[in-house]
């Protein structure tokens, strides 16, 4: 197991913070929508999956059902599943730790594993363990006091989250045409279909990058 | 708000799924090859999925329209977040924005 020098630590040290900061701003949402405090929390310490909480938040409070929500966080959670593949042998740890070194794995610290090791997979999931849950924590009380949320453009801040989150990804050109199509599709039945559908049926839009995958392959 | 236990019911599933496919990578890395492809398609997925969430949230309110504040307000975020301005920077402007145009009544 490699040791973390400064530049690292200092690295993991703003990764948590930013991670922190998204937290913050997704507890105070999460409650200003209208959702009970204890969502938030616990979700930041159970799901400890970012996306797929503001997707959970973000479409449950516009009207959907959340065990069809639920279904579609879990599809956007699947990346897990690859994550665990890369991940070399034992960094998760042996015996009961690994129900925790497992449960740490995340974008970030799978990312600080493959670059530098299991002590920086580790610093880095027990910081993101730490920063998401207590910035949604600060986040909802935030939420909690803070009456028209709408006042103060608290409603911009969910989508601009999440488009944050998702834009280095856009730079892609074919993730970029799927997700205009998604982007399209959801808005132009939104009028029509129950609160919550537009969104799942856009998943449809993967189709746009299979054709153009292919004769990349060939 | 809503049905409290429906809400249970649908973290209960996104945690144990979650955790469950933090499991089975592990678990099959020595029995299947993943193919390349399917990781890359999962990925845009994802973006797809949370893409189109980012359209209604920014745009809609119930089945209509929601007006012009929000949407400008998270253009601005886009346009810093594209430029590479700190997170704090681009969620900012996105509530700041919105808030002006409102106290402006645009």
């Amino acid at each position: 197991m490699r040791s973390i020098d400064r530049t690292l630590a200092r690295d993991i040290t703003l990764v948590c913070l930013a991670v922190g900061l998204v937290a913050v701003s997704y507890g105070a949402i999460a409650v200003a929508s209208g959702f009970p405090l204890w969502l938030p929390m616990a979700q930041s310490v159970l799901v400890l999956a970012g996306s797929s909480e503001l997707l959970f938040v973000g479409l449950v409070a516009a009207g959907g059902n959340p065990v069809a929500v639920a279904l579609a966080g879990l599809l956007v959670n699947a990346r897990h599943v690859p994550y665990g593949l890369a991940l070399p042998p034992g960094v998760t740890g042996r015996g009961w730790r690994r129900l925790l070194g497992t449960h740490v794995m995340n974008d970030e610290s799978v990312v600080f594993a493959l670059g530098n090791g299991a002590a920086a997979y580790w610093t880095c999931g027990i910081g993101v363990l730490i920063a998401w849950p207590a910035g949604a924590a600060i986040g909802a009380l935030i939420g909690s006091v803070v009456r028209d949320t709408n006042a103060f453009g608290l409603d911009a801040m969910f989508p601009a989250v999440i488009l944050a989150l998702i834009l280095p990804k856009l730079r892609d050109r074919g993730t970029l045409f799927a997700a205009l199509a998604a982007a399209a599709i959801a808005l132009a039945t939104t009028p029509f279909l129950p609160s919550g559908a537009p969104v799942l049926l856009a998943l449809v839009a993967v189709a746009v990058v299979l054709p153009s995958r292919h004769r990349e392959e060939q | 708000m809503k049905n409290n236990d429906l809400l249970v019911a649908g973290v209960l599933i996104l945690t144990a799924g979650t955790y469950g496919f933090r499991w089975a990578g592990q678990l099959l890395r020595t029995r299947v090859r993943f193919p390349p492809r399917a990781v890359e398609l999962l990925e845009v997925a994802a973006v797809v999925l949370l893409t189109a969430l980012v359209a209604v949230t920014a745009f809609t309110q119930g089945h209509g329209s929601a007006g012009y504040a929000r949407p400008a307000g998270v253009a601005v975020a886009g346009l810093l977040a594209w430029r590479k301005a700190p997170f704090i920077v681009v969620v900012l402007a996105a509530a700041v924005t919105t808030a002006l145009l409102r106290f402006v009544k645009l």
